[in-house]
């Protein structure tokens, strides 16, 4: 009944380990894509122009509550049809790093609500300009606030990149798949992407706690996991 | 615009077999997210050590790999074993394993936000482990953990569509269907995006808003 092949695990584990460098270079690139178009998003809703801040907030809405695996078929089928023709890659990125991005506009959103509104009050009483209100008052008391949500969403970018193998971008997933068909085998592969999943996923959350942690006392405020 | 009309006209019946599958996933998921929660969450709150463990462990191991990892794992590793499940079985399986896993930090957390005073006052009055739990502790837990719960579920609403990977036919697989015999793919896939956008925004979000009013009148707060 429980037949784990050794040699087979053995056989197969480069190719995974070549692929689980593809997942985490999707992960990480459509990061990025996130955190700078999850910013514009955020700053969009704060604007005066009503119109704007209306579209933005319903299309970060719009995302946030479909699918992102119809997200990512939307973006890859409609393009050709209308003539633009996208790589499974460019596709991929582009579906995780919007879907991504209306997460950490909330983030964003959040961690500067967070910030007391006498903070804000007190910058206009010292007549400080915008930019320096944002930057010297507002966001280094935002950022303890954000960081938790940003460390979160980057594991959980991490575990939704399997997604992306729908459209034949090949990482970890998509390799795990492509095994099985050839071999028709198909407990050493799964199981191992499950292992390898846990074995990064595990480690990163634990280090994003002890990053929250040096940040916290970095700006001199009580730390909330590690000891001295 | 006439177009689509025509597209709805022909495709319309197929998209509601598949949404009535997208929604019967979804509320078999989101019984078993419940009870795997409740049990996990407590477990990781035991005073008995190795219990918790087991509860830690389930936690991680379901948070910590994907849903699809899983879902594939039940539908095409567990036969291996003996254990061989229909796709519309394996489907809600993982669902209310996985983001039951989420669910249980949730009630974790709800039952650690309630005041001291509470469990103080609760002993004061005489009352066994098990009663202080379920008349004054949990009620007021389930509040606190009432809008969390809301976003869980609209998360697993947009996981079922990753049941169409093992070829249940809800929503996201009768829109992919059908996007390879029309090759209109911004309708095909356009219309389930709306489908779910709605099934979230008018299902999901004014049901757990009625549900924090109800709760919240019951212990007279509202």
């Amino acid at each position: 009944m429980f037949d784990w092949k050794w040699d087979f695990t053995i056989q197969i584990l480069p190719r995974l380990l070549e692929a689980t460098l593809n997942t985490l270079m999707a992960a990480g690139f459509g990061y990025l894509i996130a955190l700078v178009v999850g910013l514009f998003f955020a700053l969009a809703q704060r604007t005066p122009f009503r119109l704007l801040t209306v579209m933005v907030r319903e299309f970060v809405e719009m995302i946030r509550s479909t699918p992102l695996i119809l997200q990512i078929f939307f973006v890859f089928y409609v393009g050709p049809q209308f003539g633009v023709r996208l790589s499974p890659w460019t596709a991929g990125m582009t579906a995780i790093g919007l879907h991504y991005a209306a997460y950490l506009s909330e983030v964003y959103r959040a961690g500067l609500d967070s910030v007391p509104k006498g903070q804000w009050e007190a910058c206009i009483a010292l007549n400080l300009s915008v930019p320096r209100t944002y930057f010297k008052i507002i966001i280094p008391q935002a950022i303890p606030n954000i960081i938790p949500g940003l460390g979160n969403y980057l594991v959980g970018i991490f575990k939704d990149s399997p997604m992306l193998s729908v459209i034949g971008v090949t990482e970890l997933f998509h390799v795990a798949t492509a095994i099985g068909a050839e071999t028709y085998r198909f407990l050493e592969p799964y199981t191992l992407v499950g292992a390898i999943f846990l074995a990064i996923s595990l480690p990163a959350a634990m280090s994003i706690r002890r990053f929250e942690d040096w940040v916290r006392a970095s700006l001199g405020m009580k730390k909330l996991y590690t000891k001295d | 615009m006439q177009e689509y009309a025509e597209f709805l006209m022909a495709y319309g019946p197929r998209f509601a077999d598949g949404a009535v599958v997208t929604l019967q996933q979804a509320g078999l998921g989101t019984l078993l997210a419940v009870v795997v929660a409740l049990t996990t969450g407590f477990m990781k709150i035991s005073p008995i050590l190795p219990v918790r463990w087991l509860g830690i462990a389930y936690i991680e191991v379901f948070r910590g790999t994907s849903l699809l990892v899983q879902l594939y794992w039940i539908f095409f590793v567990l036969p291996l074993f003996g254990l061989t499940l229909g796709k519309f079985t394996a489907g809600f399986l993982a669902l209310g394993l996985n983001l039951g896993a989420y669910g249980a930090e949730l009630v974790r957390g709800g039952v650690q936000s309630v005041p001291r005073g509470q469990y103080e006052a609760a002993i004061a009055l005489g009352m066994g482990p098990f009663k202080r739990m379920r008349r004054i502790i949990f009620p007021q837990a389930l509040l606190n953990m009432l809008p969390p719960w809301g976003n869980l579920l609209i998360e697993l609403l947009k996981s079922t569509a990753l049941v169409a990977l093992i070829s249940v036919s809800d929503l996201m697989f009768e829109s992919k269907q059908i996007n390879m015999t029309t090759f209109q793919s911004a309708q095909a896939f356009g219309t389930a995006l709306i489908i779910y956008y709605v099934m979230a925004r008018c299902i999901i979000t004014p049901g757990m808003r009625w549900l924090e009013r109800r709760l919240a009148l019951k212990l007279s707060r509202g």
